[in-house]
C-alpha cells in the first residue's frame, strides 16, 4: 500500500497534476492532502474541483490556514494587508458555494493507521504553528504521542522537505532527505516527516514536493516533481493577482 | 539469550550449527525449513542467521545497530558484501539471514601467519580498498572496518561485514546524537570519527591503514586507548614509521600506508580506488620522505600539531559518492600505431579539459601493444626494451600536459584484443572515465563492425568520451615535421 502525502497546493493546478500523475506512476493507490488547498494560486475552483473528486473516491483532506482563510477573507487593517491575506478575498470570490460548505467541513487532524495527519503542527493544530526545527518538531511528536496518535507525523505547513527522527540520543534529529531515494521508516521508531509543498516550493527549486509512504516497506520517499511552472505563473499574472505570487513559483522562493 | 539448538525453527529457516557466539550476536547456519509435505526449497546460495542477543540489561544501542546494519545491509549490492535474505520484525524476533560467505576473516590471518610477504601485503590492502570504493559508491561508510570484520575469499577478494556502526547518506544516522561521541573501535577509529564525524569515506581508509600496518609490523600504530584522550591521540600525531619495526620493508609500502594513516582527512588518499591503484602498481607509487623515514616525528612537531587539534570538532561530511566523484582515476589510451599527430593533439586537449575541472583527479596513460611485439629471443625486441620505449613515447606524449597536482602513471598492457585490454583495466582499476580516440580504423567500418572504440563504449563501467581528431590550423606545421 503506497500513501501519496501532498500538502501546500496553493490553487497550483499545474503542480497538483504533475505531482498527481508522478504518484500514480509510483504506484500510489491512496491519496492525502494535508491542507492549504488555496490561497496564493491562480485556480483554487479547479484544484478544488479535483481533490473533491478525489475526496469522493476515499482521498483524506485536512483543512490548513489558507482554507481558514479564503472562508473568512481576514479584512486588511489600515491599508495593511499581508502577503497571504492579499489574494484571500480574490480566492474567496472563485469559491462557490460547493467549495466553501466542503472547506468548512474538512478536519484539521486526521488518525490513521499509525499516522497522525495535520497541516501545521499536533502541538495545538489551530495555532497553525510552524514545524522548523528540531525542538518544534519534539512538541509536535509529544503532543501525539499525548493522545496516543502516530508515532509517525505527516506535517505540511513549512514548505520544506525534512524529516525529524529519534536516534540513540534523546532529542529528534533533522535529517534533510535526498529527493527519489527511499527512507526506512520503521513503525517502532518515532518520526515527523514535512514533506513539503506541492504549488509553493520556497527552496530555491522550483520543482513541486510530495512524499510516498510506503506502508508495506516502511519507507518514505520524497520526491520533487518538474511542472509547468511558467504556466501556473501566467495564470497568476492573468487573474490580476500581486506580481510577487507569479515570481515565487518562477524562482522557488 | 540461550543458544538454539540444531532443529530449531524460526519463520520458514531450520537453524544448524552455532558458528560464532559474541557479545552482540549469535550466528547459525541455516537452512529452508522443510514444508508441510516433507520437501525442503533449496537455497541459492549457503545461508547464516544472525540473532542480536538482546536481554533486559541490554542497551538501546544493541537493537539501534541491528536496525542500521539491517537498513543497510537489505540496499547494498555487489560481491563485497553478503547477499541480503529476510529479516525478522525487529519489535517481535529480530534476526536478520544473510550470505554465508566462504573465508577466512583478516583476523585469522594475522593469528594464524608468521610473516606476511609483500605482494600478499598489497593484495589484501588493494582487496580491502576496492571493497571499500564498492560501499562508497553506494553512499555507505563502513566506520568500523578491522580485522574480523573483513573477510578474505578464497580468490582473494574481499567481504566487508557487520555494518551496525555504518552509515548511509541518504538515510538519518540513528547513531548521530546531539553530544557527538566517538563511535567505533578504539584501534582502528579515524581521528575524525573520535570527534563525532560520521560519513566521510576516507574514514575508511585510515582504517585499512591501520590494518596494513599491522600486517606489516606486527604493532598496532596507535596501541589499544582504552579512553577517549587515549584515541584523541592520533589527531595530532603520527605513528613511527612501519620501517622502524620493520627495516626491509619497501618505501612505497610505507608511504602507502602513512598516507592512509595521515591525522588530516585531506591528506590521505582522496577515494579507496586511488588506494588500490597504489597497491597495484607498486612502481608507479612517488616515494616522499613519508616513505624513506625509519625515525618518528619529533616532539615540536607533534606538539604544534597537538595545539591545533585541541580545536577540533564535529562538521558534517560531504555526501560519499560527491565526494569521490571528484577525485576520479581517468584513463586515457594513447594508440602507438597507424595514429595521426591530430589524434594525439586532440587526446591531450580532451585530458587537459577533463583534469582542468577535476583538481583531485588521478590520470593513467594506457597503450596497448600486440604480445607478438615482444621476443624472450632478441635482445632487441626483449620485453623490457620494447615497454621502456612505449612508456617513454606515452611520457613524451603527456609532456605538454600541466600534471601539477595529478597523480600520474603510464602503463603498457600487452593483448592481442585492445578493446578487452583497455576494458578489463578500466574494471580492475576502478577507472570512472575513458578518453579514447573516436575513429583509429574509419567511421565507415563502425557501421558493420564493432571497433575498438564502439566496443569499449558499449561495455565500459563508466563514461567514455570518444574524441574525434581536429587540429588547429596554426599547429598543422610544428606538429608534422
Amino acid at each position: 500500500m503506497k500513501l501519496a502525502l501532498i500538502s501546500d497546493i496553493h490553487a497550483n493546478r499545474q503542480a497538483l497534476q504533475a505531482c498527481l500523475a508522478h504518484a500514480r506512476q509510483q504506484g500510489a493507490d491512496q491519496f492525502a492532502f494535508l491542507g492549504d488547498l488555496v490561497g496564493y494560486g491562480a485556480d483554487p475552483a479547479a484544484v478544488l474541483d479535483d481533490i473533491m473528486h478525489l475526496a469522493e473516491q476515499g482521498a483524506l483532506v485536512l483543512r490548513g490556514n489558507h482554507d481558514d482563510m479564503a472562508l473568512n477573507p481576514p479584512q486588511a487593517q489600515g491599508g495593511e494587508a499581508t502577503l497571504g491575506s492579499q489574494g484571500a478575498q480574490w480566492t474567496h470570490d472563485q469559491l462557490s458555494d460547493a467549495h466553501r460548505n466542503f472547506l468548512t467541513r474538512l478536519p484539521l487532524t486526521l488518525s490513521h493507521d499509525g499516522l497522525l495527519l495535520v497541516h501545521a503542527s499536533a502541538d495545538r493544530p489551530e495555532s497553525w504553528r510552524y514545524v522548523d526545527g528540531e525542538s518544534a518538531a519534539g512538541r509536535c511528536l509529544e503532543q501525539a504521542l499525548a493522545q496516543q496518535q502516530g508515532p509517525h507525523v505527516l506535517v505540511g505547513h513549512v514548505h520544506h522537505q525534512a524529516l525529524y527522527f529519534r536516534g540513540a540520543g534523546r532529542g529528534l534529529m533533522k535529517f534533510e532527505p535526498m529527493p527519489g531515494s527511499p527512507v526506512p521508516t520503521p513503525a517502532h521508531r518515532p518520526m515527523v516527516a514535512c514533506v513539503g509543498s506541492c504549488g509553493q516550493p520556497r527552496d530555491g527549486d522550483p520543482r513541486a514536493m510530495y512524499a510516498l509512504c510506503d506502508r508495506t516497506l516502511q519507507k518514505i520517499t520524497f520526491h520533487r516533481v518538474p511542472y509547468n511552472h511558467t504556466e501556473a505563473a501566467a495564470a497568476i499574472r492573468r487573474a490580476g493577482l500581486p506580481e510577487s505570487f507569479a515570481q515565487r513559483l518562477e524562482h522557488g522562493r | 539469550m540461550k543458544l538454539l539448538n540444531p532443529g530449531h525453527l524460526i519463520d520458514g529457516f531450520e537453524v544448524q550449527t552455532c558458528l560464532h557466539a559474541g557479545g552482540m550476536a549469535h550466528i547459525y547456519k541455516v537452512v529452508y525449513a522443510p514444508s508441510l509435505d516433507g520437501s525442503r526449497r533449496a537455497a541459492e546460495f549457503p545461508m547464516a542467521m544472525k540473532i542480536p542477543r538482546m536481554t533486559a540489561g541490554d542497551g538501546a544501542e544493541n537493537i539501534v545497530s541491528f536496525e542500521i546494519e539491517l537498513q543497510i545491509l537489505s540496499e547494498l549490492k555487489g560481491t563485497h558484501v553478503p547477499r541480503f535474505v529476510a529479516a525478522g520484525d525487529l519489535s517481535r524476533l529480530p534476526y536478520l539471514v544473510i550470505e554465508y560467505v566462504e573465508g577466512q576473516t583478516l583476523q585469522h590471518w594475522l593469528d594464524h601467519r608468521e610473516t606476511v610477504t609483500v605482494p600478499e601485503m598489497a593484495a589484501l590492502g588493494a582487496a580491502m580498498a576496492r571493497a571499500a570504493h564498492s560501499l562508497h559508491q553506494q553512499n555507505v561508510c563502513h566506520l568500523d572496518l578491522k580485522p574480523a570484520n573483513v573477510l578474505i575469499r578464497p580468490d582473494g577478494s574481499a567481504v566487508m561485514l557487520d555494518f551496525g556502526l555504518s552509515c548511509h547518506a541518504h538515510y538519518p544516522d540513528l547513531l548521530a546524537e546531539e553530544l557527538r561521541k566517538a563511535v567505533g573501535s578504539p584501534v582502528w577509529i579515524s581521528p575524525e570519527q573520535v570527534v563525532g564525524v560520521r560519513g566521510d569515506p576516507r574514514s575508511d581508509i585510515f582504517a585499512i591503514g591501520v590494518m596494513l600496518y599491522e600486517l606489516a609490523t606486527g604493532e598496532l600504530p596507535f596501541g589499544e586507548p582504552a579512553t577517549t584522550g587515549g584515541m584523541r591521540q592520533r589527531l595530532w600525531m603520527d605513528p613511527p614509521p612501519p620501517r622502524k619495526h620493520r627495516p626491509d620493508l619497501p618505501e612505497w609500502l610505507q608511504e602507502v600506508i602513512l598516507r592512509c594513516l595521515e591525522p588530516v582527512a585531506a591528506s590521505r588518499y582522496p577515494s579507496a580506488s586511488h588506494l588500490a591503484f597504489d597497491l597495484t602498481h607498486p612502481d608507479q607509487v612517488k616515494v616522499t620522505e613519508r616513505g624513506r623515514k625509519t625515525e618518528g616525528t619529533g616532539f615540536w612537531t607533534h606538539f604544534k600539531r597537538w595545539v591545533r587539534a585541541s580545536g577540533m570538532a564535529y562538521r558534517p561530511s560531504p555526501v560519499p559518492v560527491e565526494q569521490i566523484e571528484q577525485v576520479p582515476i581517468i584513463m586515457v589510451a594513447v594508440p602507438h600505431h597507424d595514429v595521426s599527430d591530430a589524434t594525439l593533439y586532440s587526446l591531450r586537449e580532451a585530458v587537459a579539459r577533463s583534469l582542468g575541472i577535476r583538481p583531485g583527479a588521478r590520470l593513467a596513460c594506457v597503450t596497448v601493444i600486440s604480445s607478438g611485439l615482444t621476443s624472450s629471443t632478441e635482445s632487441e625486441k626483449s620485453e623490457t626494451q620494447v615497454h621502456r620505449w612505449h612508456l617513454s613515447r606515452l611520457q613524451q606524449w603527456a609532456q605538454p600536459l600541466d600534471l601539477g597536482g595529478h597523480q600520474t602513471s603510464f602503463h603498457v598492457l600487452e593483448s592481442g584484443d585492445v578493446a578487452d585490454a583497455l576494458l578489463r583495466y578500466a574494471e580492475g582499476n576502478q577507472v570512472n572515465m575513458v578518453i579514447m580516440g573516436a575513429a583509429t580504423h574509419g567511421l565507415q567500418m563502425q557501421r558493420v563492425l564493432a571497433t575498438v572504440p564502439i566496443k569499449v563504449a558499449m561495455q565500459a563501467p563508466c563514461t567514455v568520451i570518444l574524441v574525434k581528431q581536429g587540429l588547429p590550423f596554426e599547429r598543422l606545421a610544428e606538429v608534422t615535421v
